[in-house]
């Protein structure tokens, strides 16, 4: 045997770890042994739109406990002299100079011949907007905040004696971005009530049906074929046609929503039912009954919380349909009725078509409703996506 | 085959009765009825009704009377006599008041089917062959933007948009001169030309929602392990895609009917006010407000039969097609 030159492969000197193979990384740890929500969480947030469209959410959803403050205007201010108003642009350079955010003014003149005011901007001079004003030299500065205290305080508002129309005005002149930062308050709740009362009343329907089975399963089974069977929007008209006309505005918008959550529990009691009745027959439910344990007990400590995950993303895909049916039900003007405002009732003006050829600017109420119906898919979406972790 | 047709027909019995007495409930919920409202005008205007008329309206229509007696009184007159009762506000039978206009509602929702399976279809396939693509997020984009959009915004917009480009005006189902004319050639070619706005203001929500389900349920199909072995072993991958995969994915295509047609219908409701087609829409919303009850009740009744028989196709065609539903039903026996 010659020694000759060292080997030239590369020999690992350190000794062989038999585990090497199913040892986990810090991380890997930390992910198996996370909890269900922490898995869940981990899986909705790289669901980028979904985690995007739920802050969208959450913003507009605390906006509505400050509207008036956000609102250059109060809500009920109307500017009769600028009835029909067009949006005025917001700009920052006056004469190639930089001024800040500012308006031009407008010059108004009474067209004759098609009988209509026209507006034209007045460039000699800009008007600069103020921020987190609390003067008294505009119209519509004072406002009840939550009709408790009077104050004058925005977040935004125009110069002295100025205007500010940034989606212009409507056939009162009254400020449309105002009545839409207004309109925001009914129509965003309008669908967490109704979903409330259509979640109830789909878990506990459904719930009957899928834990307890036949005859009662039977009967819910038959009722969702009923609901099922009506095309929704004739069946909400013909409800809310049904109400009192001489209801108040509040009892309306309560009427409304509880039509709304009525006829919209049927696809989450489905949902509920065929995932308990998948559920009743596992061993831990079994064991469950045969220790004694009531149904409700059964149904709410231990079946409900396997699937709580699918049903907050199945919620969360029924309000869309909620501010929708609300939006299309006061635009037939059979929804709320004035002076609550939501963005139904503020496209209930733009039902005309003449009105909408001559002022366009009437369909902006349509922007929120879309995003918010978007940002609801898009987040429902997501939550679906992560409220099965293991798979 | 024949078993299964019965039964289906058979549990559409009692469906539709309940549906029945739900339309007849709402539909005398509002306080007062046709009566009140009838002698009210006449105050206002300062005459007094005829003594005779209210007498006509009790006899026949059982005003005043329990309301189960209406209610049988009118389903008397619907099964016996094919009468769905009277128009107060027409002074006409609902039958002549709803015929035409459901003829054409149903005419516009046939059509509108049509027009989403023509468009979701190819879309959805690509998409789901696609997954991931720069075409299928855009199109994904398109068809979030077409279920949040409401429909009654998208016909103003179309309205408005066509306005401002053509100065024509697409409201309407007819050219005006038209409007009263029997079916003929001429109008059965304008009806077309103003068809397609409806259409695709209608058939929007349900194409997005379509698209979204055939690629869900295609992607499935897709991953299963026996297009991976055809794959493998050399199939082409059209024939691939089209031999299996895309038959079973297309059952929900024919499910779906049955979500689909009460959607289509609620659609077209709102559109046809905003588009003022002569379908059921704005009638039915003329009659709820001015509590026509027996027309309303009768267009209420017909859109939820329509649907029930929507259904009752659908079942049937899955059946049909689907050897799995046929024979399970048959093993159930």
């Amino acid at each position: 045997m010659t020694t000759g030159k060292p080997l030239d492969h590369f020999v690992n000197e350190t000794p062989f770890d038999p585990y090497s193979a199913t040892k986990l990384t810090p991380d890997q740890e930390r992910f198996y042994l996370s909890s269900q929500w922490r898995l869940m969480w981990l899986k909705f947030r790289r669901h980028k739109l979904a985690v995007w469209s739920g802050l969208y959410l959450v913003l507009v959803y605390l906006s509505v406990v400050v509207s008036e403050i956000l609102a250059p205007y109060a809500f009920t201010a109307r500017h009769t002299d600028y009835i029909y108003a067009p949006p005025q642009e917001l700009r920052l350079f006056h004469d190639g100079e930089f001024v800040g955010p500012f308006v031009y003014p407008y010059d108004v003149s009474l067209n004759m011949e098609e009988l209509r005011w026209d507006y034209r901007e007045n460039m000699a001079a800009p008007h600069k907007l103020r921020f987190f004003c609390t003067q008294d030299d505009f119209e519509g500065a004072r406002y009840a905040f939550w009709n408790l205290f009077e104050t004058n305080f925005h977040l935004v508002c125009p110069a002295a004696g100025s205007q500010f129309f940034l989606l212009g005005t409507d056939r009162l002149g009254r400020d449309i971005l105002s009545r839409i930062i207004q309109g925001a308050r009914i129509s965003m709740t309008v669908g967490l009530i109704g979903v409330t009362i259509s979640f109830v009343l789909g878990i506990t329907l459904g719930g009957i049906a899928g834990y307890f089975g036949g005859a009662a399963d039977w009967c819910v089974q038959r009722v969702i074929e009923v609901i099922r069977s009506f095309p929704s929007l004739p069946l909400w008209m013909a409800l809310s046609a049904a109400m009192p006309v001489n209801w108040s505005p509040i009892l309306v918008f309560l009427g409304i929503t509880v039509i709304l959550g009525l006829l919209d529990w049927p696809g989450l009691a489905r949902a509920v039912r065929s995932k308990l009745l998948a559920l009743r027959e596992e061993d831990f439910a079994v064991a469950a009954q045969l220790m004694g344990a009531k149904p409700t007990r059964i149904i709410g400590k231990h079946l409900l919380p396997s699937f709580t995950s699918h049903l907050i993303a199945s919620v969360t895909l029924a309000v869309p349909s909620m501010i929708l049916g609300e939006t299309a039900l006061s635009f037939l003007g059979l929804g709320l009725k004035p002076p609550v405002t939501s963005w139904g009732v503020l496209l209930n003006e733009a039902q005309n078509f003449n009105a909408v050829a001559l002022y366009p600017w009437l369909l902006w109420p349509a922007v929120p409703v879309i995003m918010v119906v978007l940002a609801f898919q898009f987040l429902g979406d997501g939550l679906r996506d992560a409220a099965d972790p293991y798979k | 085959m024949l078993d299964y047709i019965i039964r289906r027909l058979l549990v559409m019995v009692p469906t539709l009765l309940v549906i029945s007495m739900l339309v007849f409930v709402i539909i005398q919920l509002p306080p007062g009825d046709y009566l009140t409202t009838l002698v009210q005008e006449y105050q206002d205007r300062g005459e007094q009704i005829g003594e005779e008329v209210l007498a006509f309206y009790r006899d026949n229509y059982g005003f005043g009377e329990p309301m189960w007696k209406q209610y049988l009184l009118w389903m008397k007159g619907i099964l016996l006599e094919g009468n769905m009762g009277y128009s107060f506000a027409y002074e006409m039978p609902v039958s002549d008041v709803v015929g035409d206009r459901m003829f054409l509602t149903i005419l516009v929702s046939f059509v509108t089917i049509v027009f989403v399976y023509i468009v979701a279809f190819p879309i959805g396939v690509y998409s789901a062959v696609n997954q991931y693509s720069p075409g299928d997020y855009a199109l994904t984009f398109i068809g979030f933007i077409g279920l949040a959009t409401p429909n009654f915004l998208l016909a103003l917009v179309l309205m408005y948009l066509a306005n401002e480009w053509t100065g024509a005006s697409i409201g309407g189902l007819v050219d005006d001169h038209l409007r009263d004319a029997p079916m003929s050639w001429e109008k059965f070619v304008s009806v077309l030309q103003h068809l397609w706005v409806p259409v695709i203001v209608i058939g929007t929500s349900g194409t997005a929602g379509m698209i979204r389900r055939l690629r869900a349920n295609l992607l499935d199909e897709l991953h299963k392990q026996y297009v991976v072995t055809a794959l493998a072993k050399g199939v082409p991958p059209k024939k691939a895609l089209f031999k299996y995969p895309l038959r079973m994915a297309l059952n929900p295509f024919i499910a779906d009917i049955g979500n689909i047609l009460p959607e289509i219908i609620s659609g077209s409701a709102i559109v046809s006010i905003v588009l003022s087609l002569e379908t059921t829409g704005p009638m039915l919303l003329r009659a709820l407000e001015t509590q026509d009850m027996y027309l309303a009740g009768s267009f209420l009744m017909v859109l939820a039969l329509l649907t029930v028989v929507g259904n009752l196709v659908s079942d049937l065609a899955l059946a049909f097609l689907d050897p799995r539903i046929r024979l399970g039903a048959e093993a159930s026996k």
